[in-house]
């Protein structure tokens, strides 16, 4: 019994040192004084000057703001979207064309993301010829482009959570008198908006961590963080990355640990009142 | 309530309920449901009085829970037709119809009070907002839920939820409530008070139910009248009573409650009486009433486990007799249950209300016994 | 000519599988739920038209069409113009149309060792790194899946948690462990060891590759271990099995559709992984991915790529098609 417990926490031991030694070195050499990555420079560290120098980078600063942009409007889109596909396919029974539907939306989560890129600059290129739009690439196309891979995503995560409770749920709304668009507002809509709003970071984080499909579909001018971030790494390690790094991980640390801290205080209460509940029945 | 035994059926059908059979209200004409190469409902055709209970009995995957998802709308029908009131139902939708259903799973909206779930179904009539507070008090206090108003479904015990689900169906004043499995989710002990509150609200509201459920004893006690349902059809329509002592078919008898069925021949046919010859009894079974069939055709005497008697003298007469050996007993408290095996080699199964509490007397295992029935008892099937 | 030489893309390459892989976990454990309420309201409302036509049409217009385009553009030549590729059907006068269907891209792709050799670089990569994830992500999932039900949901986050950062920087974190003056062979040569040549190495993929597609690995393994019946391993003993006698007899045949689901879903986006081999891997062997961007990038060839696209989406196929079938019977089996 005791071998066994030992081995598992070996394995864990390692296992997490594997997944987080990488990062923890990311964060430690951000505020390395030196500019050889791997030196620690014991005199002058820790220091923000990477921090600084990032911060007062404009190529890096105008990146990251269109993909933010591109990011937001991209998981608004594809929440829409993928919620209305993933309405359909999880309850609108057999229709003609629903295999179809279906196809395309699990086939992106499959398909190399080079295929779409290149696809989708193919067909970007023929409309442009065709009917003159879209002028050119840039945000309109990058953000085009990256709906259409995250909402598959998103419509996934809809589909899984309509799967978890009972469509009678529905069924007894318009059952109550409520029009098929008003159960949709007033009972489904509520029941889904964990998983919309999951769907909405997932899309959000998918696009803000594209690279290859913006490589495809960006125009001149039009560069997101990733892209920035992939030429620099290419020529080599470069210190105010690992600033960039840190920050990101800070900012996703903060927001799971938030959620994670207020989903342990719904799931309390939920037990709390169920026990409440068990103890006053009839 | 306590002296319904549920154990035994037949000591749970009360007097027959009045039925007013002038008062047609729902007509299923011919209704027949495919899903794709399954018919789930076949040529059913049905008449529902206005004010009764009327359960569909069977068991799963008899077509029932469908027969009363096209009364509510769920599902059309692929042919035949559905009537409410004179109205034919074909293209009015689930959100238009004058019926409601309390769900099987009860479907409570989780985000909703118990108010707001109530209230729902008469906020889509638009109703000024002081009449619909005002009904969803009262139809709270009727289902004894005012202190738990503004309380949540996962806040709820079973019972609590199966009201608040009776509570929201009731409160649009429906011509026709539907019912699916209304107490399968409650305990046993639960169940059994639930059913005659459910009897009570009837009365008092006077709406018609049909209630759809697998578990006999629920429809013996609830209904006015059952239709027992098998493959997708209807097999007989009738009381409990009706139902219970009259069965028109071995799977009727057999479906509800237990019986002994002997397969025979018909040997004498009389309007008065027959007898039936059977290669399982030593003696013929002799019936003191007259049925219609074919002269030496196969049937079946189907008598119920507490018709027959069991003693350890020999009964007078000729027929409706047999020795046979106690294989086995079965002690259940209110009644013990006697396997006999007969010397022909049939098993026999006999129910005995254990009245006295002597147990010397009781009869026990590997006893010789006589089995014997009255003339009236066995019921002659020809299907 | 110029094509087989290693050539520098002057635009930068290309990760055949992006970043956010977390759908394809989701629909592991997605169930179709029945679809009723809306068989009889669909006859009937008019709404529904436009709730399936919306993202039906957007999918239509920017995945299948794009597809056909791709599809088609395998089949033409290619021309120095812009859009540098010949229509498949031309108009050579009036009342004469040429369709020139040119198989000579596929023919090229078998002609020339480049598209072969990589093609079976990526399955060999793949098929190393997705052996060397299961052999570490088997007992992380084994070990969670016996934790306490607290630790196991903080051991789960602290899995997915690295997702939610940037795969790119993710990956570019072991630049600066593997190089030859990196953490790695600093902390050896406290111990008397090394330098060893990491970075660009066969090595330095599988790491790179198992350390981004671990949780791939791990989530389905672990939702299948934790589901296992302990008894079975208590009934086991009794019956007089040693713990280790009782892991391969009961636990392991038990995990095998957790550990094909795992494999397939990392060996699956590993085949065209790009991002981690050009930073991290060797520049004389190059993998299938990055083959088909300079194809489209530094030789401008779009009907090649467009070849080389359809081929590798082939060579995808059998995987994908094994792995759909295998989750349908596990589905099939769930529902018994």
């Amino acid at each position: 019994m005791k071998s066994r417990s030992l081995f598992r926490r070996l394995a864990l031991f390692f296992g997490f040192a594997f997944l987080y030694v990488p990062i923890l070195s990311m964060i430690v050499y951000s505020f390395n004084n030196s500019r050889l990555v791997t030196v620690w420079d014991a005199d002058d560290s820790p220091t923000l000057k990477w921090y600084r120098a990032l911060l007062s980078n404009d190529q890096i600063l105008g990146a990251a703001w269109l993909s933010i942009k591109v990011a937001a409007v991209t998981a608004t889109g594809a929440v829409i979207l993928g919620t209305l596909a993933g309405l359909v396919l999880a309850r609108f029974g057999p229709f003609k064309g629903r295999t179809l539907l279906s196809g395309m939306t699990t086939a992106p989560l499959v398909m190399p993301e080079v295929i779409t890129g290149l696809s989708l600059l193919l067909l970007f290129v023929f409309l442009e010829q065709l009917i003159g739009w879209p002028q050119g690439r840039g945000f309109v196309t990058i953000t085009i482009a990256h709906i259409t891979f995250s909402m598959a995503y998103v419509t996934v995560v809809v589909q899984s959570r309509l799967a978890t409770f009972d469509d009678s749920l529905e069924e007894a709304a318009m059952d109550l008198g409520a029009r098929p668009a008003k159960v949709f507002f007033r009972i489904t809509l509520p029941l889904i908006l964990p998983a919309i709003l999951s769907g909405w970071l997932l899309a959000f984080t998918l696009s803000w961590d594209d690279l290859v499909i913006s490589q495809f579909v960006a125009g001149p001018g039009s560069t997101t963080l990733p892209m920035v971030v992939f030429s620099k790494v290419r020529l080599g390690v470069s210190p105010d990355i690992n600033a960039l790094a840190t920050i990101m991980v800070m900012i996703v640390g903060f927001g799971v640990l938030v959620s994670a801290l207020y989903m342990r205080r719904q799931e309390r209460r939920v037990a709390l009142e169920a026990q409440m509940a068990r103890a006053d029945k009839h | 309530m306590g002296e319904r035994q549920a154990s035994n059926a037949v000591e749970g059908v009360g007097p027959p309920r009045p039925v007013d059979r002038t008062n047609e209200y729902v007509r299923i004409e011919h209704v027949t449901k495919r899903f794709g190469d399954f018919v789930a409902v076949d040529n059913v055709s049905l008449t529902i009085f206005k004010g009764e209970i009327f359960c569909l009995l069977g068991g799963s995957g008899c077509g029932k829970t469908t027969l009363l998802r096209m009364l509510a709308g769920f599902e059309s029908p692929t042919s035949g037709r559905i009537f409410i009131d004179g109205q034919d139902m074909a293209d009015t939708l689930p959100y238009e119809r004058p019926v409601n259903m309390m769900f099987q799973s009860y479907a409570l909206f989780p985000h909703m009070t118990v108010e707001g779930n109530v209230a729902f179904g008469l906020e889509q009539e638009k109703l000024p907002r002081s009449e619909i507070a005002e009904r969803v008090a009262a139809m709270l206090d009727i289902v004894k839920l005012k202190d738990l108003a503004k309380r949540r479904p996962h806040q709820l015990s079973g019972g609590q939820r199966q009201r608040v689900a009776l509570a929201r169906a009731l409160v649009k004043k429906p011509k026709l409530l539907l019912l699916d499995e209304p107490l399968g989710a409650l305990d046993k002990k639960l169940r059994e008070a639930t059913q005659f509150e459910l009897i009570n609200l009837q009365e008092k509201l006077g709406v018609t139910f049909v209630v759809v459920t697998h578990d006999q004893e629920e429809a013996m006690t609830l209904a006015s009248r059952i239709g027992v349902m098998d493959r997708g059809e209807i097999v007989q329509v009738g009381t409990p009573t009706e139902i219970y002592e009259y069965p028109n078919s071995k799977f009727v008898a057999d479906f509800i409650g237990s019986v002994n069925m002997f397969e025979g021949r018909m040997v004498e046919d009389e309007p008065d009486y027959v007898r039936i010859e059977t290669p399982e009894l030593p003696c013929t079974i002799f019936v003191n009433h007259g049925i219609s069939a074919a002269p030496r055709a196969a049937v079946w005497a189907a008598i119920r486990p507490e018709k027959i008697d069991i003693a350890r003298e020999e009964p007078p007469g000729p027929d409706n007799r047999a020795r046979g050996v106690v294989r086995d007993v079965a002690y259940m408290g209110d009644m013990s249950v006697y396997l006999v095996q007969l010397d022909g080699g049939k098993m026999v199964r006999v129910t005995l209300p254990n009245s006295v509490r002597q147990l010397s007397e009781r009869i026990s295992w590997d006893e010789t016994v006589w089995l014997s029935w009255d003339a009236s008892s066995p019921v002659v099937l020809t299907q | 000519m110029a094509r087989s030489q290693v050539r520098q893309p002057q635009k930068p390459p290309i990760d055949a599988w992006g970043a956010g892989r977390l759908g394809l976990i989701f629909s592991l454990f997605y169930r179709y739920g029945p679809p009723r309420w809306s068989q009889y309201v669909r006859q009937h409302w008019s709404g529904q038209r436009l709730v399936i036509g919306v993202p039906f049409l957007w999918l239509f217009l920017f995945f299948a069409v794009p597809f056909i385009i791709v599809f088609k553009l395998s089949f033409s030549e290619v021309r120095l113009a812009m859009p540098p590729y010949a229509p498949l059907i031309e108009k050579v006068s009036e009342a004469a149309y040429a369709i020139n269907v040119n198989m000579g891209n596929y023919a090229y792709l078998f002609t020339d060792p480049l598209y072969t050799s990589s093609y079976l670089y990526s399955v060999k990569v793949a098929a190393v790194s997705t052996l060397f994830c299961l052999l570490v992500g088997y007992p992380m999932a084994y070990a969670i899946a016996r934790s306490t039900p607290t630790l196991r949901n903080v051991w789960l986050m602290l899995i997915i948690l690295p997702f939610w950062t940037s795969f790119l920087l993710r990956v570019y974190a072991w630049v600066g462990l593997l190089k030859t003056d990196g953490l790695i062979n600093q902390a050896l040569g406290l111990v008397g060891l090394g330098p060893y040549t990491m970075m660009y190495t066969d090595f330095a993929v599988y790491i790179g590759i198992v350390y981004s597609y671990l949780p791939f690995m791990i989530l389905p393994l672990y939702s299948n271990l934790e589901k296992h019946d302990l008894t079975l391993l208590e009934a086991a003993a009794d019956l007089g099995a040693s713990p280790i006698k009782s892991f391969l007899r009961i636990t392991l045949p038990l995990s095998f559709p957790g550990i094909v689901a795992g494999s397939l879903l990392v060996f699956i986006p590993a085949v065209g992984e790009y991002v981690i081999p050009s930073l991290l891997g060797r520049s004389d062997q190059l993998m299938i991915g990055r083959v088909l961007s300079d194809e489209f990038f530094a030789n401008r060839d779009w009907p090649v790529a467009s070849a080389v696209s359809i081929a590798m989406l082939l060579l995808l196929v059998v995987p994908i098609v094994l792995f759909q079938r295998f989750q349908n019977r596990e589905l099939a089996g769930a529902r018994k």
